[in-house]
């Protein structure tokens, strides 16, 4: 709540709603996806419509308003990633976890998303894991990850 | 000269805090600025810098500044634009994660040039750890006074704070960027009226990119003139270019404009030569967005002379036999990358990024992804390539902003330097899937289809 008010005071008084970005954030983080019930709560919280929210919420690739696991795999397919070998990662991490890109493992642990350019071209292949970046990727490197975040789940967050 | 202006003291333990950066000459721009220049003096110094702007169009900052609008008791805003999301690019993010104090130095003076005193680095979301470094910078910043009211007695007050997207390409536009920073969606917005007149919240305001801003810190220093000393031609100072794909050295490489790409490429200063001693294939010199160039049109023009990395020489021959400089998000392809597949992926993106809002785009991209598809996967027809061609052309110039051009160039330009490549696909249907097509021949160029 406090980190909700600090957002929202960077800017002028009466224009709250431009926290919204950052506010949908942290609602994310705190409550995993953006069910309609967190939306609304948070337009109450910014003093805007539901449907402000809803449209943003939509528009924006980071934001999951549906269910998704604790940790999100998304790989970068973009162009330079793709050179060095980005469908091989997607595949791996396929076969290692039993699910599809877009798809979320039965025990509610892992989503595997393919994603577009993260701005990490020079480092490829890369991948992000809730927020943080993991580059120069090999087999042996994902292994090492998914066990990682097995073990420790909220890793994936730099805990603001 | 092989001096560096931005990243020049980069390798010093500690350069991202404060303390360090202060102890190698920060924020003495802004001490000089703040007791002896006027913010016109300042705007002054950049029009002479002649720089241009950093994030891929190129346009003259001073310029950009002048036509800031100032309606008396109406507050002004300046934003840095660091939603870097161009394919290729990643050289904002270095910048602000290794030397953030530069970046907010660049802030403050580019602020007080244009007489604004609330300025957001609008950031995109998936640097999330790049906004951290960010925000310990400006509170160390706050708490040096270099930001906040009456800053070092000068009578200037400036807030910073840093605001962040959310996975939104388009929201690198200007006006995209806005609506965002509006808590919006990214849609971009008809111009005029332009942001320098109706902004953020209906001011003006001015849009920059990082490295941009970055550049106003040696130009105050150093002075406009000893900037515009760096360079060549109408392209002057250094540039930031984010090197990728099959190269021994991929990075993010300081470059003083006007050195060749030949040298950028093969040198081991710079990129070190074609990985695993492949053959150069393609190039695409400025990010996704601009036109793909062909082997024997990277290193030489289609004059026969050198090809610099200067925003002047990447363009020469217009798109017919050049580029753009763009923003510097240098991608390498050697022999075994397909230019189909690359086009492919590169439509994909953009079909993805594209908001929507116009038809041409919004529908062209999907066309385009579709098409390609089933070229790369030897499903295509001949007249499939000259169906790209036809929509890649509806979308050009049709659309509110420049996605619609940044998606209709890198197929435009594929085709008329790969059109064999396209062809070959679609006469060998079984092998385009596992086969890679190599080298395209080198040819007397006569536009194709134009």
């Amino acid at each position: 709540m406090q980190e909700v008010g600090r957002q929202i005071a960077k800017f002028p008084e009466g224009m709250q709603k431009s926290a919204l970005l950052s506010v949908l954030h942290i609602a994310q983080a705190h409550f995993g996806h953006l069910s309609e019930p967190v939306m609304d709560y948070v337009a109450r919280l910014l003093h805007i419509l539901p449907i402000e929210v809803y449209e943003v919420a939509t528009f924006y690739s980071m934001y999951d308003t549906v269910p998704v696991g604790k940790v999100k795999l998304e790989v970068c397919r973009t162009g330079p990633c793709m050179i060095e070998g980005a469908e091989k990662i997607v595949s791996y991490i396929e076969n290692k976890l039993g699910i599809k890109d877009g798809e979320t493992t039965a025990d509610g642990m892992f989503t595997l998303k393919t994603v577009e350019c993260l701005g990490a071209c020079g480092y490829a292949p890369m991948l992000q894991a809730g927020e943080k970046f993991h580059e120069h990727l090999t087999e042996a490197k994902v292994d090492e990850l998914i066990e990682q975040y097995r073990n420790n789940p909220k890793a994936n967050y730099l805990g603001l | 000269m092989d001096r560096k202006l931005l990243l020049e003291h980069i390798g010093v333990e500690g350069i991202h805090t404060h303390d360090v950066y202060r102890k190698q000459g920060g924020y003495n721009a802004v001490e000089k600025a703040l007791k002896s220049m006027s913010p016109d003096d300042i705007v002054e110094e950049v029009k002479k810098s002649g720089l241009r702007g950093r994030g891929g169009a190129g346009f003259p900052t001073g310029m950009k500044w002048s036509f800031i609008a100032k309606p008396e008791g109406v507050p002004r805003h300046f934003l840095c634009n660091a939603d870097e999301s161009e394919p290729g690019t990643f050289k904002d993010r270095y910048l602000m994660e290794k030397i953030p104090h530069l970046l907010i130095e660049g802030m403050i003076l580019s602020s007080y040039a244009l007489g604004c005193n609330q300025s957001y680095i609008y950031i995109r979301g998936e640097y999330m750890y790049v906004l951290q470094i960010l925000e310990k910078a400006i509170a160390e910043a706050y708490a040096n006074g270099w930001l906040g009211k009456n800053i070092k007695g000068s009578g200037f007050d400036l807030e910073l704070a840093v605001s962040t997207g959310a996975g939104a390409y388009i929201c690198g536009e200007e006006t995209a960027l806005i609506e965002s920073l509006e808590g919006k969606r990214g849609n971009p917005r008809i111009k005029p009226p332009f942001p320098a007149v109706k902004g953020l919240w209906g001011r003006p305001t001015v849009v920059n990119n990082v490295e941009t801003i970055a550049a106003v810190v040696p130009i105050v220093n150093e002075g406009g003139d000893a900037y515009a000393q760096f360079g060549i031609g109408r392209s002057t100072g250094t540039k930031l270019i984010s090197a990728s794909g099959n190269i021994n050295k991929p990075g993010v490489y300081e470059i003083n404009m006007g050195i060749t790409v030949e040298e950028f490429i093969y040198s081991d200063t710079y990129c070190g030569g074609m990985k695993n001693g492949k053959k150069l294939k393609a190039c695409v010199p400025g990010g996704s967005s601009v036109p793909i160039l062909p082997h024997y049109l990277v290193c030489k023009t289609a004059g026969g002379e050198d090809r610099l990395m200067s925003y002047e020489s990447l363009s020469d021959g217009g798109f017919a036999t050049g580029s753009m400089l763009g923003s510097g998000g240098f991608i390498v392809y050697d022999e075994d990358q397909c230019i189909v597949r690359n086009t492919w992926n590169f439509s994909r993106f953009y079909h993805h990024e594209s908001c929507g809002q116009c038809s041409p785009c919004r529908e062209g991209t999907g066309w385009m992804e579709k098409v390609l598809h089933r070229l790369e996967y030897g499903h295509g027809k001949m007249e499939d390539i000259d169906l790209l061609w036809d929509i890649q052309q509806k979308i050009e110039g049709n659309t509110i902003c420049p996605l619609g051009d940044a998606a209709a160039w890198p197929v435009a330009a594929a085709i008329r330097h790969f059109r064999e490549e396209f062809e070959w696909h679609v006469n060998e249907p079984k092998i385009c899937t596992t086969k890679n097509y190599g080298l395209v021949t080198e040819k007397k160029f006569e536009p194709v289809n134009a």
